[in-house]
C-alpha cells in the first residue's frame, strides 16, 4: 500500500483511471491502526483489481476535508476519480470493507 | 485460533476488563479466547490521558496502558481474534459463540463488551457523523486545527476532552444542559484557567446541519426556550461538535438471554450472571463505579470464577 501526501493525492486518486482504495488515517487513531492487517489483507487479494493507498491526514488536513473526511477511520473507494463509496468510523469492520470492495469490483 | 475445539473460557470484547480477564484465565492455564471486533482496548483506548490508575506511568496514554494490558494477557497465552460477534447460546455445558467469521466454542464465556458513547439523538447527527460530528477526540482533533469546536456535556470525560482538544482547536466551547459542571474538581480547574475554553451553560443541540460536512447548528436554551443557529465562520467552512454525554451499554445481544437492568448485565459479586457458567465483567455490568481500576478488578475475579466453574463441571 502506497503511502500518499498531499503533492501526489491527487495524481494518484483524482486523476486515476480505475478504482482505488484510500485508507485515511492518522498518528493517533487506534482504531485505524487496528484496521492496517484486514487491509493489508484485502490487498494481497484484491490488489490486482484495485489500486490501494493510504493518507495520513495529520499532513494533509484541508485535503481530506475538501473529501468531506472530518472524522477517522474512514475507507473509501474511487472510480474514475469520483468518491463513490465509504465506510466510516464504526461502520469501518473488516466485514464492511471487503464487502464495499466486492460491490465495486 | 481454531474453531473445532472448545475453548475453557472465551472473552467478549477487549477492553481492561476483557485483557484482565485474559491474562488471569491465560495464568491459569485456561485455553483462553478473547473476541474483539475493532481494535483493543475498548473506550480507554481512544482516551488521551490515564491519570488515575494505580501503578499508571507519568504521562500515561489510553494506548500505551492498553498495549501494555494485551501483552500481558499474550504472554499469558490468551489468544485475541478479531471478529463481530452475531449471536450467542448461552444454555448447557457448551456455549456457542457465533461470529461474522464461524463459530466459536467453550466451557465458560465472559461478557466484557462494554459500554459505547450515547449519542445525542437530535436530527443529523447520524448523517454528520465522521463530517463533523465526533465521538472521539484523539481520532479526530487533527481534523480541527485552527477551528472552532463545540464539545457537548459537562463530566469528566466532556471536560478532559476539551482540554485536549484545545490544544489543536482556534476555540472551545463547551455546551452543557445545567448550569455548572459534573467533572472531578481538578479537572474543572483546568478548564476555567484554560483561555481557549468558553461555556454554553444551560444549553442543549437540537438539530445538527450540513450536505456532507457539518456547517451549522440549532442550539436551545433549556431555561429560556430561546432557540438560535450557530454557523460556520465563512472562511473555515466547518466545525466541529464532539459528544460526550455518557455511555449505552453493548448488551442487545445478551437481550431476553441474561438478567439485565437498564440494558446492564446484572451480576453477583463474584461476576456471575443468571447463567451458569457465563459471567460478566467491567462496564456492561450493574455497578456503582465505571473506571479502568475497576473493570480490570471485575476481569480478574471473573477469570477466577470460570475457573472454579469449569472446575465442577469434569
Amino acid at each position: 500500500m502506497v503511502e500518499l501526501d498531499k503533492e501526489n493525492f491527487e495524481a494518484e486518486v483524482l486523476n486515476a483511471e480505475g478504482i482505488v482504495l484510500v485508507d485515511f488515517f492518522s498518528d493517533g487513531c487506534v482504531p485505524c491502526n487496528a484496521l492496517i492487517p484486514a487491509i493489508h489483507g484485502f490487498e494481497e487479494t484484491y490488489g490486482n483489481k484495485i489500486k490501494f493507498v493510504s493518507l495520513n491526514i495529520t499532513k494533509a488536513r484541508r485535503l481530506a476535508i475538501g473529501q468531506k473526511v472530518l472524522g477517522l477511520p474512514v475507507i473509501a473507494i474511487y472510480r474514475g476519480g469520483v468518491k463513490v463509496d465509504e465506510v466510516v468510523k464504526d461502520d469501518a469492520t473488516p466485514a464492511n470493507i471487503e464487502a464495499m470492495i466486492k460491490k465495486h469490483l | 485460533m481454531n474453531m473445532d475445539m472448545i475453548y475453557d473460557v472465551v472473552i467478549l470484547g477487549a477492553g481492561p476488563a476483557g485483557l484482565a480477564a485474559g491474562s488471569y484465565a491465560g495464568r491459569a492455564r485456561l485455553k483462553t479466547l478473547i473476541i474483539e471486533k475493532s481494535a483493543v482496548g475498548g473506550q480507554i483506548a481512544i482516551t488521551d490521558e490515564i491519570e488515575n490508575y494505580p501503578g499508571s506511568i507519568e504521562h500515561e496514554t489510553g494506548p500505551s496502558l492498553v498495549k501494555r494490558m494485551a501483552d500481558q494477557a499474550g504472554r499469558f497465552g490468551a489468544v485475541t481474534a478479531y471478529d463481530t460477534v452475531v449471536g450467542v447460546e448461552l444454555e448447557g455445558d457448551v456455549k456457542r459463540i457465533r461470529c461474522q467469521n464461524g463459530e466459536y466454542c467453550a466451557k465458560a464465556v465472559i461478557v466484557c463488551t462494554g459500554a459505547r458513547p450515547r449519542q445525542i439523538g437530535c436530527p443529523g447527527e447520524k448523517e454528520l457523523t465522521g463530517k463533523g460530528v465526533s465521538y472521539c477526540a484523539t481520532c479526530d482533533a487533527a481534523f480541527f486545527e485552527g477551528l472552532e469546536v463545540y464539545v457537548v456535556g459537562g463530566g469528566d470525560a466532556a471536560v478532559e476532552e476539551a482540554l485536549y482538544l484545545a490544544k489543536f482547536a482556534r476555540g472551545i466551547t463547551i455546551i452543557h444542559r445545567r448550569n455548572a459542571l459534573r467533572a472531578a474538581r481538578s479537572i474543572q480547574e483546568k478548564a476555567f484557567a484554560n483561555e481557549k475554553i468558553h461555556f454554553l451553560w444551560d444549553t442543549v443541540v437540537e438539530e445538527l446541519k450540513g450536505d456532507g460536512i457539518l456547517t451549522s447548528m440549532v442550539i436551545r436554551n433549556v431555561k429560556t426556550g430561546e432557540k438560535r443557529e450557530v454557523f460556520a465562520d465563512e472562511e473555515d467552512g466547518t466545525f466541529g461538535v464532539f459528544v460526550f454525554i455518557g455511555f449505552d451499554p453493548t448488551s442487545s445481544l445478551f437481550e431476553g438471554k441474561l438478567e439485565m437492568k437498564d440494558g446492564y448485565i446484572l451480576t453477583d459479586d463474584d461476576m456471575k450472571t443468571s447463567v451458569p457458567g457465563v459471567f460478566a465483567a467491567g462496564d456492561i455490568r450493574v455497578k456503582s463505579l465505571r473506571q479502568v481500576v475497576t473493570a480490570a478488578a471485575d476481569g480478574a475475579i471473573a477469570a477466577v470464577q470460570a475457573e472454579r466453574y469449569i472446575e465442577g463441571l469434569s
